[in-house]
């Protein structure tokens, strides 16, 4: 692909949490090299601690990586990019004490919106996710995908042109999920958003990406990319399809090796214990 | 449906307080009427009653509502900028509330009280001394609670509005000041019981003027029943001071 059309650039990234040496550091990310095209919707899958995570916090500048770099629409990332990047973490980045539209219309404060436009936007996006008569809630009063909902209200009311997903949807339940994935597809397929979209289960990856990239055990690294050529949005019924099940059953080759090293040597130590320390 | 029961429940709690109230009452009564108590060591109610309406008829009480009321205030103002300030600050780094949050809790749980002499032997007997035993006291249940409201913020509510664009100012003002706010209250709240607690127990103790110098002067005089209604005077305006405080600090929980 041409230079122009690549949205975000990873350049060797590799991350350590913790000093060289010390017991309790962790090297989570790997080299890791990956070009997203513009308004491609790219899956980050793997086993728990790979590092996934870490390269979606490195590309939102939540994160400085220990070695290699991002760019984002040309320029190097060296913290968060409010005009660029919207960020959907897995839960509870809503804040509480405040109802739905108030949520989202802080977003834009924050972005620096002018204020005349706030309310228009925050009802456009509010309605986008079915989301229009709630906005007077506060997120104690939803469910955990209306919850969701309301994040991704808030991310797309920012008007970014990327969007980066931390395991949206991970905390919910199978039949929600499904119903959200349908609904983002839809979604996004009228939007030009580059999205990366964090995730551990491989139907939701199918499902939602233009590729999906499958990540090694710790120290993660990408072993390989699939690409899924299926125009969006998506219909339910892809999910019955053969070609479905054929990506599907790849990912899983590819991930069960993984997830079973990870899984042996995981148990000296917590899964989350080295990513506390860095998340600040 | 629940509700029904609840609601029940706790209207016969009250009654049973109540109840408990008036029994008190109701002995005290007979103890000074029928019983023979000594009225010195034991006033009777209807007098101390009487006693009650004369003082607030008087006015007399007044000048030491007046110095006890203006120790309280001061101490609790300097206490609440104090503490929050420095509490605030501590929350900051992590290594400061490692040094700082078990020390501020270890001399919370010794009793300041017992430095009332310092304190009038640094400030006098009159009302630098209780300000100042008062302010310390009501210091450390504000700073806890401030560092523990700070400290204690979800990563995630922090990481989102970061990612926003959130200024340090507005992260402040939007994120970290209602996260914190209900745990602050509620310091808030302990300290102000503490300090009048401390100012009153304090003139009782040594002082020149107050509230609690005063019953203690008609105690030295053998003015029993006045006394008891200084009391009671004194009593009613803490109860009234302190629903007010949880009215407001329900209301300022709901608004955080």
């Amino acid at each position: 692909m041409s230079a122009g059309d690549v949205a975000i650039h990873v350049r060797n990234v590799g991350h350590q949490f913790g000093e060289a040496g010390e017991a309790r550091s962790v090297r989570a990310l790997a080299d890791t090299s990956l070009d997203i095209a513009r308004g491609e919707l790219l899956c980050l899958i793997g086993p728990s601690g790979c590092g996934k995570s870490t390269l979606l916090n490195v590309i939102g500048g939540l994160l400085t990586p220990t070695n290699g770099n991002v760019q984002v629409a040309g320029k190097p990332v060296r913290g968060p990019m409010p005009h660029e990047i919207a960020y959907i973490f897995q839960e509870n980045a809503l804040f509480p004490w405040n109802t739905v539209d108030e949520n989202v219309r802080l977003g834009m404060l924050f972005q620096g919106v002018p204020k005349t436009e706030h309310a228009g936007r925050a009802r456009k996006s509010l309605e986008a996710v079915g989301l229009g008569e709630f906005a007077d809630h506060y997120p104690g009063q939803l469910s955990g995908g209306m919850r969701q909902r309301a994040a991704l209200a808030r991310a797309l009311s920012l008007q970014t042109g990327i969007l980066l997903m931390d395991e949206p949807f991970g905390a919910l339940d199978e039949q929600t999920r499904m119903i959200l994935g349908e609904d983002l597809s839809v979604l996004l397929a009228s939007t030009e958003k580059t999205i990366v979209f964090v995730t551990h289960s491989l139907g939701e990856a199918v499902f939602l990406a233009d590729r999906v990239a499958v990540f090694s055990a710790r120290p993660g690294t990408i072993k390989k990319i699939i690409k899924v050529d299926e125009p969006h949005p998506r219909k339910p019924d892809f999910v019955t399809s053969e070609k479905f099940t054929a990506l599907r059953n790849e990912l899983y080759a590819l991930l069960h090796d993984e997830i079973r090293k990870a899984v042996s040597s995981e148990a000296p130590r917590g899964r989350n214990g080295g990513a506390k320390s860095g998340a600040a | 449906m629940a509700r029904r029961p609840d609601s029940a429940q706790r209207l016969a709690s009250r009654a049973v307080q109540i109840a408990f109230l008036a029994g008190v009452f109701v002995l005290w009564y007979c103890a000074t009427n029928f019983w023979g108590v000594n009225h010195l060591l034991l006033p009777n109610p209807v007098a101390v009653f009487d006693q009650l309406v004369d003082v607030l008829k008087s006015g007399e009480y007044l000048p030491d509502l007046r110095v006890t009321a203006t120790e309280f205030a001061t101490a609790f103002v300097l206490a609440t900028t104090t503490g929050m300030v420095v509490g605030f600050f501590v929350s900051l780094s992590r290594y400061w509330v490692r040094v700082f949050e078990p020390l501020f809790a270890g001399i919370y749980s010794i009793p300041i009280i017992l430095f009332l002499p310092l304190y009038v032997l640094f400030f006098g007997l009159g009302p630098a001394s209780k300000i100042g035993l008062g302010t310390t006291i009501a210091f450390f249940p504000i700073v806890l609670s401030t560092i523990a409201g700070f400290s204690n913020v979800d990563r995630t509510l922090v990481k989102a509005a970061r990612s926003m664009g959130a200024s340090n100012y507005q992260l402040f003002r939007y994120v970290l000041v209602p996260a914190a706010l209900p745990v602050i209250l509620t310091g808030l709240r302990m300290g102000f019981t503490v300090a009048l607690l401390s100012i009153l127990g304090s003139e009782t103790i040594a002082s020149l003027a107050g509230l609690g110098h005063h019953i203690v002067q008609l105690a030295e005089a053998m003015e029993m029943s006045r006394m008891f209604a200084y009391i009671v005077f004194v009593v009613a305006i803490a109860t009234l001071l302190n629903v007010t405080v949880s009215y407001f600090e329900a209301r300022g929980r709901r608004l955080g």
